[in-house]
């Protein structure tokens, strides 16, 4: 989901390195030791995990929005208390993984500010419309479960407070991609207005998800370093490739259509083959032209803007209370 | 009529008066997923939610096996119209700004905690069970939410005005809390649920000190709005739940 934080270039000017620090650092790396915050690292380290940290970061909470969409009109009360639960848990996933990138002298403010000024990105995905119930089901199975391929190699990266959080993040989305599977399951063995929903939905989402995982090897900028420094460990391709081998089995078991005439399994190389995915598409929603990324903004801005009262009340508050601890402290001397 | 079914009658009612209030609280809490005033508060307002919902599912699921006709919980809520609703009027107000949900939530759980407290002592021990488990979380909303109230009252110029504003317009709901339904009043004589005339005391005695602190001037929750208990709403149930029925019912019969 968020590998494309690693395909953006980094503009920021090139920093020599003390050479003998670098060295240390990068033995550290190839023996899987973990680096920590009070560690010294290579800026351009630093810079890359924060830009991928605060992409997955603001990636969660965006993401809140497609599910947040059908909370209110979710079918049954056991089906509005997963959904409810499954958007929390982004929020909290956000919440760790802001933490995690605070720890590399970055604040939550500044951060959020780079979202709202749109700077920074968050996953494509997320500016994909959610038109039916049957896109809760979708969304959990496709995009949680793409989100997981590309994260679990990610609870073995090298920064020791990322790699934590998404040990944590990942035992949640593996809730997450159920839920969404037993929602497919329960539409594909349904009515016959259900199982054409799952299938609308699988048809919107399925070229989507291939996508998130970023593009095609030979195209991306080259990660080398993130594969050095062990914050990447597989290339787009080979995630993508394993997404694909692992879903075409469950769509048969649903008993739906994977969209794509040209899908067949290659004896040779052991693999699902896909037709061509339309990067160009790709390109447009990233250049901010998908259904809803102007809706994805608005929304977040307006959530920012009606809160900055409460906040501002909050820290009126705290230090009013600490004013007056001091003064009852000072008085009792 | 014997006096089994006519106790079973009232049974039904009080459970759902209890499961449709949580549910239709829940609905107005759920509105806030995304929309928190901070990602922490996002989180506890989806918490409270899912209390109410937790708490909702419970009370007509056993409203649906009293009344015996097969309605589970889903066909209990998404298959009734308002005028069936048994919900208090404060619930369905509209989510309004963040200190209007707060004051809310401080007045329900106000309520709602000495009742839940007084109802584990039921005679009926399906509610006595239930009430056990809601009592806990409504603790929780009420300390909750009083933080909040105190944060907002006490903090800058516009929020106390903010907060001043929400315990007003909140206040004209809460005599209705008070007032004894034939339900309640034979329940009550029973044993099986609280009289809600008791309930009055304890609400003062945790709302006051919190409003006192967070520099409010307390209203007088004097006359206000009833109905509820009996059906009788005001105009924002009913596309409340036009909202949350619209995919139930457009597929009779489906599973979801
Ligand atoms: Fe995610
Ligand atoms: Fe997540
Ligand atoms: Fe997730």
């Amino acid at each position: 989901m968020y590998a494309q934080a690693l395909d953006q270039k980094d503009r920021s000017p090139v920093i020599a390195e003390d050479p003998v620090r670098l060295e240390r650092f990068e033995a550290r790396c190839t023996a899987e030791d973990k680096i920590e915050p009070k560690d010294w690292m290579p800026d351009a380290y630093r810079r890359t995990l924060i830009r991928q940290i605060s992409q997955h970061a603001h990636s969660e909470i965006i993401g809140m929005q497609p599910e947040g969409n059908w909370v209110t009109r979710a079918p049954s009360l056991r089906r509005k208390s997963i959904l409810l639960s499954k958007i929390q848990d982004e929020a909290g996933h956000g919440l760790y993984l802001y933490s995690a990138a605070e720890t590399l002298g970055v604040s939550r403010e500044e951060l959020s500010e780079q979202l709202l000024s749109g700077k920074a990105k968050y996953s494509s995905i997320f500016n994909y419309s959610t038109l039916t119930w049957a896109d809760m089901g979708a969304v959990g199975w496709l995009v949680d479960g793409a989100a997981i391929m590309n994260q679990i190699p990610l609870c073995r990266c090298s920064y020791g407070p990322y790699a934590r959080a998404m040990i944590r993040i990942c035992k949640e989305e593996s809730f997450h991609q159920r839920q969404g599977f037993e929602i497919m399951h329960t539409l594909a063995k349904g009515t016959v207005a259900q199982k054409a929903m799952a299938q609308d939905a699988l048809n919107r989402w399925w070229w989507p998800c291939l996508m998130m995982f970023g593009p095609p090897d030979q195209a991306s900028q080259h990660s080398d370093t993130s594969m050095r420094w062990k914050i990447k460990r597989f290339s787009n391709d080979e995630l993508r490739q394993k997404f694909i081998d692992a879903m075409v089995p469950q769509a048969r078991f649903l008993g739906l259509d994977i969209p794509d005439p040209e899908l067949r399994f290659n004896e040779e190389s052991g693999h699902w083959q896909t037709g061509a995915i339309d990067w160009s598409e790709f390109r447009r929603v990233l250049a901010g032209d998908g259904p809803c990324n102007r809706q994805r903004m608005r929304v977040r801005r307006q959530a920012e803007d009606e809160g900055i009262w409460v906040r501002d009340a909050a820290r009126a508050f705290a230090a009013k209370r600490a004013a007056r601890r001091q003064a009852a402290a000072i008085a009792a001397e | 009529m014997d006096v089994v079914a006519a106790i079973e009658d009232d049974l039904f009612a009080y459970a759902l008066m209890l499961g449709d209030s949580a549910l239709v609280l829940s609905h107005r809490l759920s509105e806030w997923s995304g929309f928190g005033p901070t990602l922490e508060e996002d989180i506890a307002l989806s918490n409270m939610a899912l209390d109410l919902i937790g708490q909702a599912r419970l009370c007509l699921d056993y409203a649906g096996k009293v009344e015996g006709r097969g309605r589970d919980e889903d066909a209990l809520a998404y298959l009734r119209d308002d005028n069936d609703y048994r919900n208090l009027l404060i619930c369905e107000q509209p989510r309004g700004d963040f200190a209007v949900t707060m004051v809310r939530q401080l007045f329900y759980a106000g309520f709602m905690q000495p009742c839940f407290a007084s109802l584990m002592a039921s005679r009926d021990s399906t509610l006595a069970a239930i009430a056990a488990k809601a009592e806990k979380e409504m603790a929780y909303h009420l300390r909750h939410a009083g933080e909040w109230v105190i944060r907002l009252g006490d903090g800058t110029a516009e929020s106390h005005t903010r907060t001043q504003r929400a315990l007003d317009e909140m206040a004209i709901y809460v005599a209705e809390f008070f007032t004894v339904s034939a339900v309640e009043r034979r329940l009550a004589d029973a044993g099986i649920a609280p009289d809600p005339l008791a309930l009055r005391a304890p609400f003062e005695n945790s709302i006051t000190p919190i409003l006192k602190e967070a520099t409010l001037i307390v209203p007088s929750f004097a006359g206000g709005q009833y109905g509820g208990k009996n059906g009788r709403h005001g105009e924002h149930l009913s596309r409340l739940l036009g909202e949350m029925q619209v995919l139930h019912r457009a597929h009779p019969g489906a599973t979801w």
